[in-house]
């Protein structure tokens, strides 16, 4: 954390062909650091915190005001989170688990698939521009939980061996590469599984973020002398990305649940 | 140019992997409430009222269904009333008809026996005008005899012939030969 923390990502006199000899100021590793708001007692709370807890926030308050008194006959806000809700609960949960088994990680998965979305968003809103999902530990914490599920549910089910067969994919009529079967299985299940559900949404919005921040530079960089018309390819780069980006960000929400389900699904599953 | 040497080399020890605590913490806070409020408060609250719009959509579509079936029930009825009042109204005509002919042959019946009546009062009538006229006939053919046969005599014979009866017993005869020849 002892990289150069920046606020902004670019200095506002540094140009293209400007004589005061700056170069590009490439967005890097350093764009996702933060000075500290405010520390107490060694504890450093920044910009990503502040978003991650507005994040919550957010959800809770729009949830509220949606569900909290709900009516018969729902009135538009209602209607809204309504929409919202029906999505993951019978887009993924149903889709995944079936509407009986499903029903109990109904909860999670709602609040897994609303919580990434907004912490993704902030990627395109003004001033905050900056996706929380892209710091590690977020993404992180979020498949922590689902790994602790699926894999206590997975023993909670079949016991024991029976819960590390499942992991594995124990199957005797595999013969002599069965060994080789159960190490790559319980390699690619129990070790990477958390660490790519993790990875693949923070790795997206770390992305999303770079080209972001590339282009809007650049967009700034570039705005001198004959490189104005580069400048507006820049300009129309953004306003693409942000587009694009504000697609990404659904997807990967909707994947890191729709993923969740399917883990889930292979815990309660008889036969892995 | 040093600067962004040691930005460098800060960099280098910078993974964007490996999660920093704090924010581990306030990830792990922040999905919690979100989380919480779902499974507590909100979802509950959402799905005791999809539950309950479900009951009403339901419910109407119900008790449709059952005042369809009540209707069914009463239209079933009404026609069953219809086809017993036409029963019944068939049946009126027909025992009117009845007694119509009843009464008729009745009428008829009582006509015939007064015309028997009638007629047997004038047969009756006519045998008692008959006797009548024949007793008086007697008597006048008696008298007229009697009166014949005196001036013939020469002597009156009314009183001895009506104590003698002498008339009636030849009347009698000539009566009795009439019916015998008859």
């Amino acid at each position: 954390m002892s990289a150069d923390p920046t606020q902004l990502a670019f200095e506002w006199d540094c140009r293209i062909l400007s004589d005061n000899g700056c170069g590009f100021p490439a967005p890097g590793l350093h764009s996702f650091l933060f000075k500290p708001i405010f520390t107490v007692g060694g504890f450093e709370f920044n910009k990503v915190m502040l978003l991650a807890l507005i994040t919550t926030l957010l959800v809770v308050t729009f949830f509220s005001a949606a569900f909290g008194k709900a009516k018969v006959v729902p009135g538009k806000l209602q209607m809204v989170g309504e929409a919202g809700y029906d999505f993951v609960r019978r887009g993924i949960v149903y889709e995944t688990l079936g509407k009986r088994e499903g029903e109990k990680y109904v909860p999670l998965m709602v609040s897994l698939f609303f919580f990434i979305w907004i912490m993704n968003v902030w990627s395109v809103i003004p001033l905050a521009q900056f996706p929380v999902s892209s710091i590690i530990a977020f993404p992180a914490v979020l498949a922590a939980v689902v790994y602790i599920t699926w894999l206590s549910l997975t023993f909670k089910k079949h016991g024991f061996v029976g819960g590390f067969k499942n992991l594995t994919g124990y199957d005797k009529s595999l013969g002599a590469v069965l060994p080789l079967v159960v190490v790559i299985e319980f390699f690619s299940n129990v070790l990477v599984r958390p660490f790519t559900h993790a990875v693949r949404l923070f790795a997206n919005m770390f992305a999303g973020h770079l080209l972001l921040a590339m282009f809007t530079v650049a967009s700034w960089y570039l705005l001198n002398s004959y490189m104005i018309p580069a400048a507006g390819v820049s300009f129309v780069m953004t306003v693409i990305m942000v587009l694009f980006e504000l697609f990404v960000q659904a997807v990967q929400a909707y994947v890191f649940v729709l993923l969740a389900c399917s883990y889930v699904q292979g815990a309660l599953a008889e036969h892995h | 140019m040093i600067a962004n040497l040691v930005q460098l080399a800060a960099e280098e020890k910078q993974n964007p992997l490996v999660p920093p605590g704090p924010e581990l913490l306030v990830g792990t806070i922040a999905f919690a409430i979100v989380f919480f409020f779902f499974w507590k408060k909100l979802l509950p609250n959402i799905n005791k009222v999809l539950e309950e719009r479900r009951e009403a959509i339901e419910g109407g579509i119900e008790k449709a269904e059952a005042a369809q079936v009540e209707a069914q029930s009463v239209l079933e009825q009404y026609k069953a009333q219809l086809a017993e009042a036409r029963h019944e109204a068939a049946r009126l005509r027909q025992e009117a008809q009845e007694q119509g002919a009843a009464l008729i042959a009745e009428m008829r019946a009582e006509g015939q026996r007064q015309r028997e009546e009638i007629v047997a009062a004038g047969h009756a009538q006519i045998e008692a005008d008959r006797k009548a006229a024949a007793s008086a006939l007697r008597q006048d053919v008696g008298h007229l005899a009697t009166e014949l046969a005196g001036k013939l005599v020469g002597e009156s014979l009314e009183d001895h012939a009506r104590q003698s009866r002498v008339i009636d017993r030849f009347l009698d005869e000539l009566e009795e030969k009439a019916e015998a020849t008859r």
